[in-house]
């Protein structure tokens, strides 16, 4: 949304005026970012009508109804959980709730808005006045939250032909209807990494409400204001996910650093990030004119739900849980913040940590199965904790090694993502020769590489040495690396023992 | 689908003739009830009057429509008005002007002309009307029969294309009291779909007795623009509910001054909004895909909407623009408000409010050719529904042959006494 | 009094089309209603229209959706479930 005239005006200005900074930091000019952050509410059903959000992989136009459709004489009729979960956010971020908030109609005509106008809120949102502790360089940085509002999400326009012959669009109103939630920021971020930081924030903090869900796909997106200290500002739209933030304002910031470098003025517009291109570009004249001509929805009635907030028990949120990580199970404060950043994770970790060895299951879920998650884009949801809780059992028992444990985990992870039923860790290693106490099947590699390298054998056995790491290599090459080496090493000076003495 | 005069249809007070069944048996049985084109009925086309939707079929009914079918009634079709409902004639319908019963070369007045002048011809037993500032009351007068525009929130508008939200309610039209009366009882059942409606169903008491009830006159209902000839009609009505036991109250109503302006800008803002769902991609006359965006909207609403609508929107549309809307809609949000203050306090000394439904009889097809004269019209209509109150109007005979309607508005809520005055009214002159 | 350029702004702003011929007669009915509309400078100073009802909702249970079918059957162009709207890039 577009903030009402005079309060947004020279909001930048204000800042500076109020922050008393100097003009320039850490040697360049300052940056100035505030973002208007918009997140999906997980409801059942839509915020006006009882058409189920459950849409993303239904075929399109499946999900409407009248009123989502905006078909003539239907009307809305406001969706209660969709108030409560915008009151815990408010409450999570510290916002002061409105005494009465009420709708409101923001007239613009585009054909994936069903009605010619969106319900959102305007002069009279629900909540304002918050804050969100992020990550700093340093010390932590409190972030302020202007306002918190409720709106509907538009249906969704496919563009046909390419851009530079542009045929037809199509529309799909599944998505008509989704409750969203606006958060605006105060412009006080001062770089694209703070911005991610906040993002992150935000999504961990709504994901610990239990509204949100970042993973599904187009449930967050992003209008950012950044302008260099002293220079017009620009609003950066359309950027849809928690990368493609920082990627739009790395780029915005070079590009009006540039054009203030060559000595011209940044022109106060709006802009669309171009996720495909890693590019803002200039929108134009007709959408920049924002006149909305908002007056309150007459076919809705207003909130008076202050008292409501009173009645609401916020759920352990990132930090208590950080804290409480660190003290409960003796793990790091990196650790804890890597775990508590995303919900699902810290959930993972708890369900972990009875293994016997909380610091080893923290560095376990924190450091190896993330990046291996990463690695494959994976989500932590799709591991089955009862088979890495059986792995961590057996590190903790060093029943296997860290290697081959690192093995066993990405066997599993990819019979996840072939959708295959996962096996134990131990048939996984039986299958794929992984066994640390290496039995029968090293001795078996062993003695074939002892009756090859005949040389070696005899090098080793006229006293050099170096003779045996040669063949503890050799059998590493076979065995794939997945011998514990001082292991490989004990059997091949076994083997080498001359017979019968 | 044959539009316009027919043998069928000679008054055009039907859009559509279309034989809507009933559901199950009730207290409408074996009654027509003849449905405004702008209430939603599921297969059967519903244009509001206007070319934009011709060819739009709805995939629901209206609250409304549900109800009179589940109690026997059959809708005879769906009928002519003012496009969009902004009129007060009925000439400004997309498929040609009603003619009124009584007069064809003359108006039915409007929006809800259709509607009337099938009552009033006996097409239908019964109508439903929509009423936004006088769009019942006003054709009820000029065609001779009863109409009421209850209170705000007690009819769903589930269903009603919208015109102007926050002024408009659905509401019965017959020929007596009594049938309207039973109309207005089948359609207050409550809809949780209308976030604006409340749980206060209508439940008739007609037995006539107004002995002892205060009824205001306020010097602004006989001001200027009232013909002195409805005028001295109205007045005689007045003294016949003085001649029942009625008390009149001299009184002034102050906010009549401002109230056509603040009633014009807020309808047309809402409207200007409503509107714009229109745009030929989800149903009704497709724009062109193969043009950019707006031109393709502005082409479908150029061609489709007809020029009072497209003054409407452009009105309403300036009044909330940036450095208008405070002068003109915040201006008459606050107007109203005065509005409604003015009746709280004549409410407090009297149990109603008589005068004129219209300054005038019905004029001729094609006599008003200017915009704000057709306006002015509803000076007397649009103080109630400003302020949400109900308000009936009654025939109280005629001047020159042509109906004058005699409105009755009263607390919010208390339609049933409105209804019982009119009831009283109407016996009272038959006895 | 709004100039007949000011009548063409709005009706940009309300995308809403006016032919040439039309411009003249809209401008003049425009002023004549704006010249009425003029009597609001008279309303007194208030508070602004007011409901007086709050906190009507609904509980989220999910209702059935209308049938694709039926859906595209009202819209006049639909492909592969869309529906066909005029470009806007």
């Amino acid at each position: 949304m577009t903030v009402p005239i005079g309060m947004e005006a020279g909001s930048a200005v204000r800042e500076t005026a109020g922050s008393g900074l100097a003009a320039v930091e850490g040697g360049r000019e300052t940056v100035i970012i505030g973002l208007e952050v918009h997140c999906q509410l997980n409801t059942e059903s839509k915020l006006f009508c009882g058409c189920s959000t459950d849409y993303r992989s239904d075929p399109p136009n499946t999900h409407v109804c009248p009123t989502c459709l905006g078909l003539p004489g239907s009307l809305p009729a406001m969706n209660r959980r969709a108030v409560e979960y915008a009151l815990l956010v408010a409450k999570a971020l510290n916002c002061r709730v409105a005494d009465e908030a009420e709708f409101a109609r923001k007239n613009y005509f585009y054909p994936d808005l069903t009605k010619g106008f969106q319900i959102t809120m305007y002069n009279r949102p629900l909540a304002e006045g918050g804050y969100l502790d992020i990550e700093g360089d340093g010390a932590e940085k409190r972030v302020r939250i202007t306002r918190i509002h409720l709106e509907e999400d538009p249906g969704r326009l496919v563009h046909m032909g390419t851009p530079d012959r542009p045929r037809y669009s199509l529309v799909d109103y599944n998505r008509s209807g989704i409750p969203l939630i606006e958060i605006v920021t105060e412009p006080d971020l001062r770089s694209p990494k703070e911005a991610r930081r906040l993002l992150n924030g935000l999504r961990t903090t709504l994901e610990y409400l239990g509204v949100f869900d970042g993973d599904q796909e187009g449930s967050l997106r992003v209008d950012a204001n950044i302008s260099i200290r002293g220079s017009e500002r620009v609003e950066v739209k359309n950027i849809s996910s928690y990368r493609g933030v920082e990627k739009a304002l790395t780029y915005e910031i070079t590009r009006q650093r540039g054009v203030l470098r060559r000595g011209q003025k940044v022109e106060r517009e709006t802009r669309h990030f171009v996720e495909a291109r890693g590019v803002t570009t200039s929108a134009r004249s007709k959408e920049q004119e924002h006149d909305y001509r908002y007056f309150t929805e007459p076919d809705l009635r207003p909130l008076q739900v202050r008292h409501w907030v009173e009645g609401i028990a916020l759920p352990e949120l990132p930090a208590a849980r950080r804290e409480r990580f660190t003290a409960q199970y003796g793990i790091s404060p990196e650790h804890a913040r890597t775990l508590c950043g995303e919900l699902r994770l810290a959930e993972f970790f708890e369900q972990m940590a009875p293994c016997g060895n909380p610091l080893l299951a923290a560095t376990w879920v924190a450091d190896t199965l993330q990046g291996e998650l990463n690695y494959r884009e994976m989500e932590i949801g799709k591991v089955p904790p009862a088979r890495f809780r059986e792995l961590l059992g057996m590190l903790c028992r060093k029943e296997v090694t860290d290697k081959a444990a690192v093995e066993v985990l990405r066997r599993m992870l990819d019979q996840c993502l072939k959708g295959e039923e996962v096996q134990s860790p131990a048939q996984i290693m039986e299958k794929n020769m992984l066994g640390k106490t290496a039995g029968d099947t090293f001795t078996g590699i062993v003695r074939e590489v002892i009756a090859e390298c005949g040389d070696a054998v005899r090098d080793y056995r006229a006293g050099r040495g170096e003779a045996l790491n040669f063949l503890v290599g050799q059998v590493m090459k076979r065995t794939r690396g997945r011998a514990d080496p001082k292991e490989l090493t004990r059997i091949l000076r076994e083997e080498l023992e001359p017979q019968g003495t | 689908m044959v539009r316009g005069e027919t043998q069928q249809d000679p008054l055009n007070a039907f859009i559509t003739l279309a034989e809507i069944p009933p559901r199950a048996p009730g207290r409408l049985s074996g009654i027509t009830v003849a449905v405004k084109d702008n209430i939603s009925t599921r297969g059967v086309e519903t244009t509001c009057g206007s070319r934009i939707l011709s060819g739009y079929v709805p995939p629901y009914d209206a609250h409304v429509v549900d109800l009179i079918r589940n109690e026997g009634a059959l809708i005879p079709g769906k009928t002519n008005m003012d496009e969009f409902g902004m009129g007060s004639s009925t000439e400004n319908s997309g498929f040609g002007p009603a003619r009124n019963p009584r007069d064809p070369e003359r108006v039915t007045g409007g929006s809800s002309g259709g509607s009337a002048a099938a009552v009033a011809s006996g097409m239908a037993r019964m109508a439903l009307g929509t009423d936004t500032g006088g769009s019942i009351r006003c054709p009820a007068a000029f065609c001779g029969i009863v109409g009421l525009k209850p209170t705000y929130g007690r009819i769903s508008r589930y269903g009603l294309v919208a015109y102007a939200n926050s002024l408009e309610q659905i509401g019965p039209m017959a020929l007596s009291v009594a049938d309207c009366s039973l109309l207005m009882e089948v359609i207050s059942r409550f809809d949780a779909r209308d976030a604006t409606m409340q749980d206060r169903p209508y439940l008739p008491r007609l037995d006539g007795d107004i002995r002892g009830m205060r009824i205001g006159v306020p010097a602004e209902f006989f001001g200027e623009g009232v013909d002195p000839a409805v005028a001295d009609r109205v007045r005689k009505a007045i003294s016949v509910l003085e001649g029942l036991g009625a008390a009149i109250v001299e009184c002034a109503m102050p906010s009549m001054e401002y109230a056509l302006a603040a009633y014009y800008v807020t309808c047309t803002s809402e409207a200007s909004s409503n509107l714009a769902r229109f745009d030929g991609v989800r149903y009704g006359p497709a724009s062109d895909y193969k043009k950019p965006w707006h031109e393709a909207f502005q082409e479908v609403r150029m061609q489709h909407f007809g020029p009072e609508v497209r003054r409407r929107i452009l009105i309403g549309t300036f009044a909330l623009s940036a450095g208008y809307y405070g002068k003109y809609y915040g201006k008459a949000q606050v107007a109203r408000e005065h509005v409604r203050e003015d009746y709280s306090r004549l409410f407090q000394e009297v149990d109603l409010l008589a005068g004129p439904t219209m300054p005038t009889v019905a004029w001729k097809i094609g006599e008003k050719s200017d915009p704000l004269s057709m306006y002015l019209a509803d000076i007397l209509t649009v103080p109630a529904n400003l302020a949400g109150v109900p308000a009936a109007s009654v025939p109280c005979g005629t001047v020159q042959g042509l109906p004058v309607g005699l409105q009755l508005t009263g607390r919010a809520f208390e339609d049933e006494l409105v209804m019982n005055a009119a009831y009283a009214y109407e016996q009272g002159v038959k006895a | 009094m709004v100039s007949e350029e000011e009548v063409l702004r709005i009706a940009e702003l309300a995308d809403i089309g006016i032919g040439k011929e039309e411009l003249p007669p809209f401008t003049r009915d425009f002023n004549a209603i704006l010249d009425y509309f003029a009597v609001l400078d008279r309303v007194p100073p208030g508070e602004g229209w007011k409901a007086g009802i709050a906190n009507v909702l609904r509980e989220d249970r999910v209702t059935p959706s209308l049938p694709q079918e039926e859906v595209l059957a009202l819209a006049e162009a639909a492909e592969d479930g869309y529906i066909r709207a005029p470009r806007v890039m």
